[in-house]
């Protein structure tokens, strides 16, 4: 137990260490200053645009950065939609999957272009080696690189004076992928295959086992998908299993790395807002911010995964640990991992919204299925999805200095910008959409016949299935109660919508957000600024993220998680 | 409009081809160079045929052999699952208790209240190819009587086959349970006891 916790504790102490040198490097990228890669990059970066067409030095205010942005992504979708219809016709499917059918299809390629990466269908059997390389492993770069041109130009606008320019999305979209998605992949991928991640084009294999049955077993070019699925906080399995898959994730050490990978990008963002901001104070007090939210997730996830299920107990198997044995609740979970790498994973994929799983969700134990749960309720904000939780949380900052500045009777600043009207409406409307959504579609899903009979478990628990697929897909986290049966109609086209919603509908007022900051003039500080870098922004930030998620969430989760932890410690079974 | 449709149009087409195409391909060419074993899924031979793969549990249930953790995936390697089945779950309560009463009955220094949770829980993967040092231990007794062999001999191999924490503190320690079984064959092959 205490080597769970030691791990945990090494892992935050590295992160804080990759986030200045990721974070410059990558400041430096996005202002096109030289780095140590331009030698070799720079002439791929100008290639690029001249076989795209793209004007490197043209700026672009909202409206251009928002729609070159979604044109793209929606003639990406198309693509991706046609690869998986026609898979069972292309070349590379030594499996011989069949095409998709139109609804799923539909489903994965939303999913894959909003960097959701939830999954309807199972891979072993329904995803060619081709659409998984040309379809979904390339859509994890795209959708990546998307999000973080997006934050770029947030940041941007936040941080200029007097100006409605974004900065170039093809630019920076461009940057994205090719000089940090694109190094950091590569070799990620070629130690996740040092380790045992498969990397081949062989069908799969047909063994004969030690009792003498046929085993069949799915091999694919996988570690290449891995490594960037992680990186770009995008989650879609090669595997139905996910990173609980051991040929996505064998050793104790590839998940310790692929973790690290997770939170790599997100990280470092909140130091490039320093650089950008031209105070590194301004980063640090984001970056704290998100730790104690993590620390928080993964410390109640800690306490109640080992404290294990009481109605297994009375089952009759021990869950103490010992020296020989990690003990808690090891149903869903895998023996490498044991406690501590399972909710420190289980606490980072919802805290970003990358959704990919090393354990079961469905089978964790209420409290620990709840705070997963609330951390994607919360908006995905600590440290978030690459780029768009920068965003996220960039606008609770906005909201925080709101409220100081109600508290207080003046006009709130942040950057030295007055926040007015605009702003404020655009950051409730970015906050608003999401719960909003979510919560409508758990609500119509927990009436209709299609939406609840799709549910595994029942009791309290078959709700949580449903609010944790709702809260999932609207926050493009893609991780699942996977219990929950959601390749049918409903859940598919469903939840399709509320993605594509979800992604957009936050991205374009954020936009419109940083534009109506950046054409602002800045105010010199003075003893009446309220300063956001010290320890009471930094409360006040946490406050507010955990204010607004309690106000909004307290009633649903009481029917869900909350009342099943009671019930489990009663011995209350539901068949 | 049309603009930003070219400059997407072209943009797709580029990233399918440096992203979709030439990254997996390159890495899939150098990894077949470099980590071959590793690349194609790390698989176990006997006698020049493949029996399995080290990191894909196999089902093991004669008495002479370690068995994995049970498989909500039925240890099917082209669908692996978990069981999602919740805390407060009959079915899953149901099945813990069935497969503590089977295990009891098969290893008889098993006692109820005492059995490692990893031995009556289902994976994340449905396919973990590893068991706990507990679990081992209480197989150990079973495996030994059904093969001639000595208890201390077993428990000897199963500390040979323990994989520590790596770096001393990430992870687990573990058994890979294919692994001990064939060298179990291997062993009792040369006449070992």
């Amino acid at each position: 137990m205490a080597w769970g916790i030691l791990q945990i504790v090494v892992f935050l102490i590295l992160l804080g260490l990759i986030a200045k040198p990721l974070g410059t490097y990558m400041a430096h990228v996005y202002r096109g200053e030289r780095t140590l890669l331009h030698p070799v990059l720079r002439p791929v970066e100008r290639f690029i645009y001249r076989v795209c067409g793209v004007d490197e030095r043209r700026e672009m205010g909202v409206k251009g950065y928002a729609i070159s942005l979604i044109v793209f992504n929606f003639i990406v979708l198309l693509f991706i939609y046609a690869v998986l219809r026609l898979q069972g016709h292309l070349p590379l499917n030594p499996a011989h999957v069949p095409d998709m059918s139109p609804w799923v299809a539909f489903n994965t390629a939303v999913s894959f272009a909003t960097n959701t990466n939830w999954q309807v269908y199972v891979p072993e059997t329904s995803v060619s080696y081709l659409s998984q390389m040309l379809a979904l492993a390339r859509e994890n770069f795209v959708s990546a690189a998307v999000g973080m041109a997006a934050a770029v130009a947030f940041i941007r606008g936040l941080t200029r004076h007097s100006s409605r320019e974004l900065g170039n999305f093809w630019v920076d979209f461009t940057r994205s992928f090719l000089y940090i998605l694109l190094p950091l992949a590569v070799a990620g991928a070629l130690f996740l295959v040092s380790q045992g991640v498969v990397q081949n084009l062989n069908g799969p294999t047909h063994a004969v086992t030690v009792a003498g049955v046929t085993q069949t077993i799915a091999q694919g070019p996988f570690a290449s998908q891995e490594s960037i699925k992680e990186l770009g906080t995008n989650g879609g399995g090669s595997y139905n299993a996910n990173s609980a898959h051991p040929y996505e994730n064998p050793t104790p050490l590839t998940n310790f790395v692929e973790m690290l990978m997770i939170l790599a990008i997100p990280v470092s963002f909140t130091y490039l807002f320093g650089r950008f901001a031209g105070n590194q104070r301004q980063g640090w007090a984001l970056f704290a911010a998100a730790m104690v939210l993590l620390v928080m997730s993964v410390g109640v996830m800690f306490a109640s995964e080992q404290h294990g299920n009481p109605n297994l107990t009375r089952a009759g198997v021990t869950q103490a640990a010992t020296a020989t044995q990690a003990g808690g609740n090891q149903e869903g979970k895998e023996v490498r991992n044991g406690i501590g790498a399972s909710v420190l994973w289980a606490t980072i994929t919802t805290d970003t919204s990358t959704g990919a799983v090393n354990s079961s969700h469905d089978s964790l134990t209420p409290l620990a299925g709840g705070m997963a749960m609330l951390n994607i309720a919360l908006g995905e904000v600590v440290f978030g999805g690459v780029g768009v939780g920068m965003m996220g949380l960039l606008i609770f900052a906005v909201l925080a200095v709101f409220i100081a500045g109600l508290m207080v009777g003046r006009t709130p600043e942040y950057l030295g910008k007055k926040i007015e009207g605009r702003e404020m409406k655009l950051a409730v409307l970015a906050t608003l959409y999401f719960c909003v959504t979510a919560l409508g579609l758990a609500a119509i899903a927990a009436v209709l016949p299609a939406g609840k009979d799709a549910v595994l478990n029942h009791g309290p628990h078959g709700l949580t299935e449903i609010l944790y697929a709702a809260l999932s897909q609207t926050g493009n986290n893609g991780s699942a109660f996977a219990g929950l049966t959601v390749s049918g109609k409903f859940w598919s086209i469903a939840g399709g919508l509320v993605m594509m919603w979800g992604r957009f509908f936050f991205v374009v007022p954020c936009l419109a957000l940083a534009s109506s900051l950046g054409a602002k003039k800045a105010a010199p500080e003075s003893s009446g600024t309220f300063p956001t870098t010290g320890p009471i922004f930094v409360v006040l930030v946490v406050g507010v993220i955990l204010i607004v998620g309690a106000l909004t969430y307290f009633p649903s989760f009481a029917l869900g998680p909350i009342v099943e932890q009671f019930l489990m410690n009663a011995g209350h079974l539901f068949s | 409009m049309r603009h930003h449709i070219g400059i997407a149009i072209r943009m797709t087409i580029l990233t399918a081809v440096l992203l979709g195409l030439l990254y997996p391909l390159a890495i899939t060419g150098i990894a077949q160079v470099v980590f071959p074993g590793a690349a194609d899924g790390s698989l176990v031979k006997v006698g020049g045929r493949v029996v399995g793969s080290s990191l894909i549990a196999q089902d093991l249930t004669a008495a002479r052999y370690f068995h994995p953790r049970p498989s909500a995936a039925g240890y099917n390697g082209m669908a692996s699952a978990a069981s999602n089945l919740g805390p407060t779950s009959r079915v899953l309560v149901d099945r813990v208790r069935a497969d503590v009463r089977a295990l009891i009955a098969q290893d008889p220094g098993l006692r109820f209240g005492a059995v490692p949770v990893d031995m009556a829980t289902t994976s994340g993967s449905g396919l973990d190819p590893d068991i706990t040092v507990a679990n081992a231990s209480a197989q150990a007794p079973r495996v030994a009587a059904a093969r001639g062999m000595s208890a201390t001999a077993v428990l000897r191999l199963v500390a040979a086959h323990t994989t520590g924490r790596t770096l001393g503190f990430i992870g687990e320690p573990r058994i890979n349970v294919l692994e001990l079984d064939l060298a179990l064959d291997a062993l009792q092959a040369k006449g070992g006891r």
